[in-house]
């Protein structure tokens, strides 16, 4: 049912299709608009809560995951920062130590690596450091992957590198409703969260999102789809060309059950090894260069826990140890469903 | 009375001095301090002295790791300490034992920390003090955070920054100062120009005949301070402080000091800088001027003199026995702090650790022990 007289997302634009589900209100929303529905109503319901990044305030962000939040919040709480991400991270950990809740956005996930020493130098290592006198409650988020026809730097994938680095947390949504749950979770998790944003599927995925207050737990994966063949493990955009194989795969008689891990650090590694003690076979996809991707450490943790379950070697598709080329040469890079078609494929018919 | 920020504007190469090396005092903007309050700073310095020499001296008997001393950077410490108020910040780097403790920082956290136990870093509840930051120059960040949360929240906290020439040198410095200029947060950055980042000189920093002129590039105040006069380095602070609380924004100190002593336990200075240039500046150091002023005026005697030092000797003791009875980590320490709820993989992590720790070594390595091979 419609609602007329309410627009509850994105209150400066009047796209959104609504209707209601057990009181509550149900949208359609892509991944880009859930984000912003998160930090609004987070904003609206803790005044500690803050925007700080670039062009995040007048502009809405460049790809407008904060629009509108500075005209409802002020110049104060949704703040245009210098360019200077090692300042925006850097001062935002000065802000969540002393009590505010701040929300970093680094434009690219190819910008972050300047607050990179800020993020393994002092986010992660407050708490510890100070035995709990202070934390740092602050979330990164960055628009992150490739698929998106960018220039250099605008395409990384570089979740690996976070999901080893002690003390954060590391989030990737893969569609509208998580990403709303998952944020708001972010917010107010007391620790620091890198929120990783996949760029590609920012407006090609919708999906239901409720209006108000939920969460989707972080440090938990799901079973994205249920099957008894072969586990898929995936994440980001990768979930949704895992899910155009799984179409193919399904009609060859595969029946695939597709993890996604909606956390990479810590890895929910029991609904891992749940799913592959029951199937006996594993492909791990990522878009990330291969040589100790996320996939290396979700097989070794597979051959420590279920190694005897294992009916074939584990696979994976992944990018490649290479620089991800320019749009002209993307797609060689990236996985497609092919790739995976094949490499499960091969794990069956070991 | 004059702006002390526009007559000792940096590009005039002017330098603020109050009590000069021999122990005069230029009158015309000096504080008033009571008795009691000069002898409170003697008392500070002594005590600084005391704690950094017994410091070195447990390093060499191995009851101490590395160690930063402080020798010589007392009077920025205790000018710029003693200006702040009590719900004032202070954001150390690793050099800042004098000013940490006027703060109310016991010497049993800097002790700890420094003996290698992070608890040393579990800042006492009502002292407001951040913990010591290794990485040189990337805490003015976070000092720039904490002023700003307290601008936002309006609560008149000043928060104070004190780092190194060294860590001039770094970006985040720079994006730090950036920051506090645009956003007008009540900070105050400290830096300890001691001559020296571990064996390169300033010269090797900058080209910049100063380093306070760099505040002008940011849109704020900054003013090359004598490092080694109390009077001055706590009149520019004061200033300085009052100007961040009544709004004013932010304001860049340029301490000029001497490292006396060494980078830490783990540096040679002989290596890189000659004993006349050390003796040079030991003439300049913060004690003697001070000692010579208050005992010119009759402030100080022989027998307080002694008295402090005894004190302080007494209370550094009292410190060691106490650090020294502080247990070393058990395996939850290393576990317990890295989030509010311990994650799975940290929790198998921990059970791995408590499990090969309860293994008997003779189980491990069977005969080879009992054939004397060394641990």
């Amino acid at each position: 049912m419609v609602s007329p007289n309410r627009q509850p997302f994105a209150p400066n634009r009047i796209l959104i299709i609504c209707h209601e589900e057990g009181g509550r209100i149900v949208a359609e929303l892509n991944l880009v608009e859930a984000v912003n529905a998160a930090m609004r109503e987070e904003m609206e319901r803790d005044s500690r809560v803050m925007i700080l990044g670039e062009d995040v305030g007048r502009a809405g962000g460049v790809f407008r995951a904060t629009e509108g939040l500075q005209k409802l919040f002020g110049e104060d709480r949704v703040v245009d920062t210098p360019l200077s991400e090692s300042g925006i991270v850097g001062t935002a950990i000065g802000l969540a130590a002393f009590g505010m809740r701040p929300i970093a956005e680094i434009q690219f996930m190819g910008f972050i690596y300047p607050a990179f020493d800020q993020i393994i130098s002092h986010a992660g290592r407050m708490r510890n450091r100070t035995r709990g006198r202070f934390s740092v409650p602050l979330v990164v988020r960055t628009p992150y992957g490739g698929g998106i026809h960018a220039p250099e730097h605008h395409s990384e994938s570089t979740e690996a590198i976070f999901a080893h680095t002690p003390g954060i947390k590391v989030v990737i949504p893969s569609n509208p409703y998580d990403a709303k749950g998952l944020l708001i979770a972010a917010i107010r998790d007391p620790d620091p969260v890198i929120f990783l944003e996949p760029a590609r599927i920012y407006r090609s995925i919708k999906g239901e999102v409720p209006e108000g207050d939920y969460t989707v737990p972080i440090g938990k994966a799901t079973v994205a789809r249920e099957g008894e063949s072969v586990t898929l493990i995936a994440w980001g955009a990768m979930l949704h060309v895992a899910l155009e194989a799984i179409e193919a795969l399904t009609d060859e008689g595969i029946d695939v059950e597709l993890i996604d891990l909606r956390t990479i650090s810590p890895l929910d590694s029991d609904t891992i090894i749940e799913s592959v003690k029951k199937t006996g076979r594993v492909v791990v996809v990522h878009e990330a260069p291969k040589t100790c991707g996320l996939g290396a450490e979700i097989i070794a943790l597979i051959n420590e826990k279920a190694f005897l379950n294992l009916s074939a070697p584990p696979g994976r598709v992944t990018g490649f140890d290479t620089i991800i080329p320019l749009p002209k040469g993307e797609h060689l890079y990236l996985p497609t469903p092919e790739r995976i078609i094949s490499a499960v494929r091969q794990v069956m018919e070991y | 009375m004059p702006n002390i920020f526009d007559e000792y504007h940096p590009l005039t190469g002017k330098i603020f001095r109050i009590l000069d090396e021999n122990g005069v005092l230029h009158e015309e903007h000096a504080p008033k301090f009571s008795l009691e309050e000069l002898r409170g700073f003697y008392r500070w310095i002594i005590f600084s002295r005391v704690a950094d020499q017994k410091a070195l001296n447990l390093q060499r008997q191995g009851r101490m790791g590395t160690y930063a001393p402080v020798l010589g950077q007392e009077g920025i410490q205790i000018g710029a300490a003693s200006a702040m108020q009590p719900q004032d910040w202070l954001f150390p780097s690793y050099r800042e034992l004098a000013a940490s403790m006027i703060r109310g920082l016991p010497l049993a956290n800097i002790y700890l920390y420094w003996m290698g136990n992070e608890e040393g870093s579990r800042i006492p509840e009502g002292v407001n003090i951040f913990p010591i930051s290794v990485p040189v120059g990337t805490h003015p960040l976070h000092a720039v955070g904490a002023a700003w949360a307290s601008k936002l929240r309006r609560e008149k906290i000043v928060v104070v920054c004190f780092f190194g020439d060294g860590a001039t040198s770094e970006g985040d410095f720079h994006e730090a100062l950036n920051f506090a200029g645009v956003f007008k947060t009540p900070n105050v950055f400290i830096c300890q120009n001691n001559q020296y980042a571990i064996s390169v000189p300033f010269s090797r920093q900058s080209s910049s005949p100063t380093i306070a002129q760099k505040a002008i590039a940011y849109g704020f105040d900054g003013i090359r301070v004598d490092g080694n006069d109390i009077f001055a380095s706590y009149v520019a602070s004061k200033a300085a402080i009052d100007k961040a609380r009544s709004g004013g924004g932010p304001t860049f100190i340029e301490a000029v000091t001497f490292r006396l002593g060494a980078h830490t336990t783990a540096d040679d200075p002989r290596r890189y800088r000659t004993d006349a240039e050390v003796e040079e500046w030991r003439k300049r150091e913060p004690l003697v001027r001070f000692e010579k002023y208050l005992r010119e005026k009759r402030i100080i005697d022989d027998g307080f003199a002694a008295q402090v030092k005894s004190e302080a000797e007494r209370a550094v003791e009292e410190t060691v026995t106490q650090v020294e009875a502080v247990p070393s980590h058990t395996p939850n320490d290393v576990f317990a702090y890295m989030f509010s709820e311990m994650p799975q993989n940290l929790k198998e992590q921990l059970a791995l650790l408590n499990e090969s720790l309860s293994v008997k070594r003779e189980i491990l390595f069977g005969d080879t022990m009992r054939h004397g091979v060394p641990e």
